[in-house]
Formats: C-alpha cells, sequence, structure tokens
C-alpha cells in the first residue's frame, strides 16, 4: 500500500492502494466515480477510457502510480452540466441501447474532437474502432461525433 | 371505438388507492387482457398472473409517475411502455417521470425481458391501466362540477368542460379520483387520435448514461461492503477437487475463499437454473482489484465430473424434462464430425407435406447444401455481477437479471430463507441477449454474502464471462430441393440439428407454400451449456433457409426476391397443410417494401446485394445488404429494412433496435465463434473473440416500417436472424463464392480478402 495524490476532474484526491492498482478501480472502488466502466480489463473494448493530460487512455491498464501528477478527467467531469457538445450529441441522436459502453465511447469521441475538430468519417472510424458496442450503435455514435463536431 | 371485453375487465384486477399526502395510484395486473384470447387460455393461465403488478401515480401537483415493471436491457422498454400508458392517459409526457419498479412478488410476478414480449404483452393492459385512470379523473371532475363526464375532455393532462368553461389539472382532482369506483369498462382511443404513441420519444435515461450515473449493479456501494471475485473450473466436464487457502493467505486486501453450491440435493430446477458450474470458489477481500489479483494466485485442483442428470421444471406449464450432463471433455473438431454423420442418418420427422421422397426419387436434378454455425459467447458488456445483502433470514439482491421472477425461487432453496423476506431490486442491465435470463450470478453473490453476513459486491471478469457457458448452441442444416427438367421446383426437404438442440421450426415458411415438403430434426447431448440468445434457433436457421433459396432461386433462374413472392403467394391462396406459423400476405409485404426503398432492380454502381426475410417473435423483416470491396476488403456499403411489427410505439427507438440488430447480425455472421479445446473455451477476452467495431460497420443503415393499425409485436429479435443470409447472398454476387460456414471472414481471408 501506498499513497498517491491525483488530480480527478479538477480536484485533488488522495488514495491509499497498492501501486499496481489500476486507475479504473481506483476510480470505481476507492472514489466512488462508477461512470468509467469495466469490460476487459486487458484494454480491448474501450469501455473504461479517461482522459489523461486530454489523452484518451484505458484506465483498466493505467496503474495509479503513473497517473500521480497528471490531469485526470472522468465521464462524471466532462462537462460541469452534462452539456459538453459530445454529450448533447449522444442524446440528440439518442445513441444508447444498454448504455453500458456509453462513458468510453463519450470520452473517446471527446478526446478525438479536441485534437481534431473536423474529423473525416475514416478519422472518426480510425478512432473509435477501439470501442465495442455489444448493442451496434455504432452508426448513431459516429454520427453524433459529426453532429459534436459542427457544434465544439 | 373499441371497448373493452367485460370478461378481461373482470379479471383485470384494476386497484385504486389514494396516496399519502394526496393524489392517486392505480395499480393495475400487467397481463391480465393481452395474452389470453380464448375464454380456455385465460382460465388456464397462472391466477398470480393477474396480481397487481404496475402503477400510475398522480400526485396532487400533478406529477405523474409510470412505474415500468420489465427489466431494462437495452430494448428501450423503459421508455415505450411508458409512453403507452400516458397516450391512454392522456397526459402531457413533458411532465411524467418512469421509475424501473423493483421486484416485489406480491405485486411484480411475471416480470420478464425476453423473447420480444414487452410491447406485445404489455400493449392492451398498458392501454386499459391509462384509460382507466383516464376515466376516474373524468368521473371526480364530473363530480365535483356536477356535469355528466359524457360532457368532459381531456388533453395533455387537463380536464376541461367547455360548457361551463371550468378546466382543472390531472392533480386538482386525483385526490378525489382515487376515492371513486373503477369502472365496469373503459374505451380506448382510436389510433388515429394517438398523439403519444407513433411519435419518437428520447430515452428517459440518456442524461443519466451520457454524464455516468450509477444505473447499473455495478455500480451499487454500501458501506461495509466487500467484494467478491469467483473461480470457475477451467473446462466443461470438470468440477472442483480441492483448493490450497494458504496460496493466497497473506495477499492484500483478502478476506475468506471458500466453495458456494448453488443447488441443494432435492432442488428441483426451475427452467432458468442453467449453469455450467453448479459449485464454484469464491474469493472474499476489501477491493475488487485484490480480489482479482488473488483469483490469479490461488492454487486449485480440478478434476474430471462423472456423468449427472436433474429434472428440470418445464418454461409456462410445460412439463418437466430430464437434463444429463454427459462426463469428458469436448472438442470443436469432434462436433463438426458427429454433425456431418447425422446428413445421412435419418432424424426425426416434425413436418411432412405430400410425397417428398417420392419426388426426389424423380427429379431431374437435386441440390443439397449444408450451412453451420459455431458456439457464440453473449459477451454482454457489462459481465456478470450482481449485490447481495443478506443477514439472518432477510436478504436483498440486486443486480441485472431478464427473469427477476425465475430467480426467487433458486434464491429461496439456496439461501434458505422464504420468499417475503428477499427482495429483488431490479438495476438497468449492460445488455442481456438472453444471457441474464439465466440469473445464476445473483444466486452466488446471494450465497457469498450469506457466508460473510456482510454487504458483498461480486464482479465475473471478462474472462470469467466468456468461459461461463450458456451459450448460443452450434448448428447445422441441409438442405435438398429436388427439380424437374425444366428447373421446376418439386420438392424441399430440411434436415437441421445443433449441440444440443435444433435449430428447426417446423410449420415456419417455407412449410405451406410447398405441395412437398419435409422437415427432419436431430440433436446431439453436450456437457457445454446453452441457453436463449437473440432470436433462438431463428438466430441460425434463417440464414440456412435464406442462402439456400437464394441459391435455388439462381438454378432457377428467378430473381430472389420474386421466387420468394411466388412462394408466399401459394402459401397465402393455397396454403398446403396446417398450423402454417406465419402470414403470408404480410411476409410477402415486407420483401414487396424493401424491394421498394432499396430500388432492388437498379442498385448503385459497384455495389453487390443481398436479400433475406424472416418472420419471427411475431414480426416481419426482410433485408438487403449492399456491399463492395474496396482495397482487397469487402465493406457494407448500406442495410435496407422492411419490417411488420403492428403499430411502432417509438420510431426512432425502434429504428435504434433494427440498426443495432443489423450491427450486431453482421458482426456475428463475420467474426462470431467460440470453439473448443478439451472442453476448454479457446477465447476468453476480446483480443481472441472478435466483435464488429465501428470500422466494419455498415455506413449506412435504412429502417423502414410497414404502415400498420395492428397491435404491436416486438423488436428486439426479429431484426436479427435475416442479416445472416442478407450478407452472404451480397457476398456470393460480390466474390462468386457462396458461404455455407459461419463465421464468414475466415473463408473471405483464404479469398485473399482483408477482414
Amino acid at each position: 500500500m501506498a499513497t498517491f495524490n491525483l488530480t480527478i476532474n479538477g480536484t485533488s484526491q488522495q488514495v491509499d492502494v497498492d501501486p499496481s492498482t489500476p486507475m479504473l478501480w481506483v476510480l470505481r472502488d476507492h472514489l466512488d466515480l462508477v461512470g468509467t466502466k469495466f469490460g476487459c480489463g486487458i484494454a480491448q473494448c474501450g469501455a473504461c477510457t479517461i482522459h489523461m493530460n486530454g489523452n484518451a487512455v484505458r484506465s483498466c491498464q493505467l496503474p495509479v502510480s503513473a497517473a500521480e501528477g497528471a490531469s485526470i478527467t472522468t465521464i462524471e467531469g466532462l462537462s460541469e452540466q452534462g452539456d459538453h457538445p459530445v454529450q448533447k450529441a449522444w442524446m440528440e441522436h439518442d445513441v444508447p441501447q444498454c448504455g453500458y459502453c456509453q462513458a468510453g465511447q463519450i470520452m473517446t469521441a471527446a478526446a478525438l474532437l479536441q485534437q481534431n475538430p473536423n474529423p473525416s468519417d475514416e478519422d472518426i472510424e480510425n478512432a473509435m474502432n477501439g470501442n465495442i458496442c455489444r448493442c451496434g450503435t455504432y452508426t448513431r455514435i459516429k454520427a453524433a461525433v459529426k453532429t459534436a463536431s459542427q457544434n465544439l | 371505438m373499441a371497448t373493452l371485453d367485460k370478461k378481461l375487465d373482470r379479471r383485470s384486477f384494476l386497484k385504486v388507492s389514494a396516496l399519502a399526502g394526496g393524489g392517486m395510484v392505480l395499480s393495475f395486473s400487467w397481463l391480465a387482457g393481452c395474452k389470453p384470447i380464448t375464454e380456455e387460455e385465460l382460465l388456464a393461465m397462472p391466477k398470480e398472473w393477474f396480481e397487481l403488478n404496475s402503477y400510475i401515480k398522480i400526485g396532487e401537483n400533478g406529477a405523474v409517475t409510470l412505474f415500468s415493471p420489465n427489466p431494462e436491457f437495452g430494448s428501450n422498454v423503459k421508455t415505450s411502455m411508458p409512453m403507452i400508458l400516458a397516450e391512454e392517459l392522456d397526459t402531457d409526457w413533458k411532465k411524467v417521470i418512469v421509475e424501473q419498479a423493483d421486484f416485489y412478488p406480491e405485486r411484480f410476478d411475471r416480470q420478464f425481458t425476453g423473447g420480444s414480449q414487452g410491447i406485445r404483452q404489455g400493449w392492451k393492459p398498458l392501454r386499459t391501466a391509462g384509460a382507466t385512470a383516464r376515466a376516474m379523473l373524468v368521473a371526480a371532475a364530473a363530480k365535483t362540477w356536477n356535469v355528466s363526464p359524457t360532457e368532459i375532455t381531456t388533453s395533455a393532462g387537463v380536464l376541461e368542460h367547455k360548457g361551463s368553461g371550468k378546466k382543472a389539472h390531472y392533480g386538482e382532482m386525483a385526490s378525489l379520483a382515487a376515492t371513486m369506483e373503477l369502472p365496469e369498462q373503459v374505451t380506448l382511443k382510436e389510433t388515429k387520435d394517438f398523439k403519444i404513441v407513433g411519435s419518437s420519444k428520447k430515452n428517459v435515461d440518456a442524461q443519466k448514461i451520457v454524464t455516468g450515473k450509477p444505473l447499473f449493479s455495478i455500480d451499487h456501494k454500501v458501506e461495509g461492503m466487500k467484494y467478491a471475485a469467483i473461480v470457475h473450473p477451467p473446462a466443461f466436464g470438470m468440477k472442483l477437487k480441492s483448493f490450497d487457502k494458504s496460496s493466497i493467505a497473506g495477499m492484500s486486501g483478502i478476506v475468506d475463499v471458500f466453495p458456494i453450491r448453488l443447488f441443494k440435493e432435492d432442488y428441483e430446477r426451475n427452467f432458468f437454473d442453467t449453469t455450467t458450474f453448479p459449485e464454484i470458489l469464491a474469493i472474499v477481500g476489501n477491493s475488487t482489484w485484490e480480489v482479482m489479483q488473488a483469483k490469479k494466485n490461488l492454487a486449485v485442483e480440478w478434476e474430471n465430473a462423472s456423468e449427472s442428470s436433474f429434472e428440470v421444471g418445464g418454461f409456462g406449464g410445460r412439463p418437466n424434462t430430464k437434463v444429463t450432463v454427459l462426463s469428458g471433455l469436448e472438442n470443436t473438431n469432434r462436433h463438426k464430425e458427429q454433425m456431418k454423420e447425422f446428413i445421412t442418418k435419418p432424424g426425426n420427422v416434425v413436418r411432412r407435406d405430400g410425397d417428398p421422397e417420392g419426388m426426389f426419387k424423380k427429379a431431374a436434378k437435386i441440390i443439397e447444401k449444408t450451412y453451420s454455425a459455431p458456439f457464440l459467447a453473449h459477451n454482454t458488456m457489462e459481465p456478470m455481477n450482481c449485490f447481495a445483502d443478506v443477514k439472518g433470514d432477510k436478504a436483498v439482491i440486486y443486480g441485472p437479471t431478464q427473469a427477476p421472477e425465475m430467480i426467487m425461487g433458486t434464491l429461496v432453496q439456496a439461501l434458505g430463507i422464504p420468499k417475503e423476506n428477499i427482495q429483488i431490486n431490479l438495476a438497468r442491465m449492460g445488455g442481456g441477449f438472453g444471457r441474464r435470463a439465466y440469473s445464476h450470478h445473483m444466486t452466488e453473490a446471494a450465497l457469498i454474502s450469506q457466508k460473510i453476513q456482510a454487504p458483498v459486491k461480486m464482479v465475473y471478469t471478462r474472462e470469467d464471462d466468456m468461459t461461463a457457458g450458456v451459450y448460443r448452441p452450434t448448428y447445422s442444416a441441409t438442405y435438398r430441393a429436388a427439380l424437374d427438367e425444366n428447373n421446376n421446383l418439386l420438392a424441399l426437404h430440411v434436415k437441421a440439428g445443433g449441440i444440443p438442440e435444433s435449430p428447426i421450426h417446423a410449420n415456419r415458411f417455407p412449410a405451406g407454400a410447398l405441395d412437398n415438403y419435409l422437415a427432419e430434426s436431430w440433436d446431439i447431448p453436450s456437457n457445454i451449456t446453452i441457453g436463449a440468445f437473440r432470436a433462438p434457433r431463428s438466430n441460425f436457421i434463417a440464414g440456412a433457409e435464406q442462402s439456400f433459396l437464394d441459391e435455388l432461386a439462381e438454378v432457377m433462374d428467378k430473381d430472389p426476391i420474386e421466387f420468394r413472392l411466388e412462394l408466399l403467394k401459394r402459401a397465402e391462396i393455397n396454403p398446403v397443410g396446417e398450423n402454417n406459423d406465419y402470414d403470408a400476405k404480410r411476409y410477402a409485404g415486407v420483401l414487396e417494401l424493401v424491394r421498394e426503398k432499396s430500388n432492388w432492380n437498379t442498385p448503385a454502381t459497384g455495389v453487390h446485394r443481398g436479400v433475406s426475410a424472416y418472420f419471427c417473435h411475431n414480426s416481419y423483416v426482410a433485408e438487403v445488404v449492399d456491399t463492395k470491396i474496396v482495397d482487397s476488403k469487402p465493406v457494407v456499403e448500406k442495410v435496407y429494412a422492411a419490417v411488420d411489427c403492428g403499430i411502432v410505439v417509438n420510431p426512432d427507438a425502434a429504428t435504434n433496435m433494427g440498426e443495432g440488430a443489423i450491427v450486431d447480425g453482421i458482426g456475428n455472421a463475420f467474426f462470431g465463434e467460440l470453439a473448443f479445446e478439451n472442453g476448454v473455451p479457446t477465447k476468453t477476452n476480446f483480443d481472441k473473440y472478435r466483435m464488429i467495431r465501428q470500422k466494419e460497420t455498415p455506413k449506412s443503415i435504412e429502417i423502414h416500417f410497414v404502415d400498420s393499425k395492428e397491435d404491436p409485436t416486438g423488436l428486439g429479435e426479429p431484426f436479427f436472424p435475416p442479416v445472416f443470409a442478407a450478407l452472404a447472398n451480397s457476398l456470393y454476387k460480390a466474390t462468386g463464392k457462396r458461404y455455407y460456414e459461419q463465421p464468414f471472414a475466415p473463408q473471405l481471408e483464404m479469398q485473399n480478402l482483408k477482414m
């Protein structure tokens, strides 16, 4: 066990955990930020996507020791009122079915638009390809990313 | 005006009561008045199905709360079902609050999401309940204003008496309405007057989903809660021999490790008590990560299980069946050999019309093709998990289940706690697809909690989830057609089976459309457990049948849609045999609609198209898939679907469901596969088990609904089965090769195409 000082959604947090603990479980079990989801544990599904210094990362593969000093954003901190252009576009297109993967999808999309505000279809497909949606809402996800890019 | 049958009314068990603090609550039975068609069927239904199981709550402030009793797994019933209630209540949808009802055995029996039945079975009782509440509000207003109820109109939650100009919100009349007599009969709206049903409404939970609010049981946490992981045998056909507690002693955060058994010796299992491993190990600790680490280190010895058998209660009043679990470690290669052996062996005849054998003897040409598909894992994105708090003789269970009603009996026997002391709270499910009709994960969490007498959250790893069984079975189907010298179709023969169940539906199309038809069925026992998977059986047989019809049409030199329409015409005007399980006209209707919408005869340049149509779960769907080969890569350019599901309650949500099922079907057709070596699943996570992703998704999907006034039927499943053949038939046009074996990707790669 060791103490780690983290900056999550703009707030300083301290946790006392094993250094190997992935951020996914630090967020979910220790900080009660459960919007970040567990899907596969091996960085293959994208359900656990968060932002580290603005980049989309898979929190199941990010040890807490590597997150110290970085600025971490989770779905809960993407916007204060749930009105980030990506979140709004997701609601406008009524994207979710079961909803489980969508926080990860949204975080990936938000990071994409941060770096590339006008992505082409191919850019969107490439960026979103790491996020599995078992319900198959991919066409709506793509449409929502385009809408969000127009409303940045 | 549609008026309710009095017989149904008497059995509806509507009940009104005053709401503490003012307002009314109308409780009603979920099932009454819907499924039963005849008096006999009505009387044969279990009494408890008529218990009060849902609510409309109207507060004095006018707030309308509608309880959605069916568990939500993504089919949007939590939005669509209350829309039906709100329609007949004639309230303002914007002011409606929808809540997920929990499972109360005394009120909510028969809460089940599956079989695409939610909307179909909910339609009449929901309408009746909404109309009843409206009628009572009208009666209360009539009494207050001293006018005739017939002179009162309602609109968007407001009562009005035009003659006197009096108006009141529902909330103002709710407390008085709660004291009114329940009406003997109510009038339902005419479909042309619908304002809410038929207009798209957004998912009521969308805001919570996109902001990451805790909606799932995997998100649940209470003070003092422990975390648990499970360890199950590594292979089908194996069981626990021993484990060494000391192997994880001293590991950080570990509290205990112990075996749990799901069923007591004398317990008679119900239909949904399917589980692969009735005895597993539980590791309890202070955090998920710590128990997952301990799981890797725990030393366990496994041994081969001997053959066992047990009785399973029948589903929906059917007789019990005896299930035998074979001993031995099974292999996919051997499964394939076993299935091949059945092609030449006689099966069980499940349907025979005319003289098919005679026709095959005198045929000028016989075409025979065999289709197959592997086991599939459901792979819900939220792994199996459950929260349980069992202390003394009380239990609270919060978990993802499609069938709370079925798991209650299991929990009662496993815990030794009476039903009335077990509270099941229903979580939103991170996907179901049939998998969560089998709720062993809830029993497991409950037993762990009971053992430690503390609240616990048990979570499967992805590997646990993918290797714990309850799969879509592996199937094979051989189709044969007898043709005369002029390529006229004389007879059709299908022989199909699977491990461990057959995919045959004896009375479905093309039965009824052919003078000479033979259907045979077979099955091979196995110890690999299977369960419902989106459109069970249809999800395979549709692909085989519709691929074969496509090949047949080509040999007969007919347009594939025209050929199907000819068969359906025959089934419509002069059907062969009895009990044909489809409406040939509605079937033809979706083919005609998809032909029109896809401009079937004039495809875009470079596009290869395939068609397919299927009927299951009371809805008809036809699909056209357009593929292109771009840089040696098969690309699904566009999918057109036409569906006849009666009235469409929530069009955009229905469209979403259709798009998702089509994507799911394309994914499974290309990639879906689970194989076994010595009883061990060869894939354990998404690195090996390929799922469809953004890049393989069709560039565009168009869903078209047949304009219909028929009562609505389900949508979760019917879009799924036809995709397999529409894709295969399209790929045939693109590559010149037929695809008989799922998944298609390995064969496409052998043709030097990139997948």
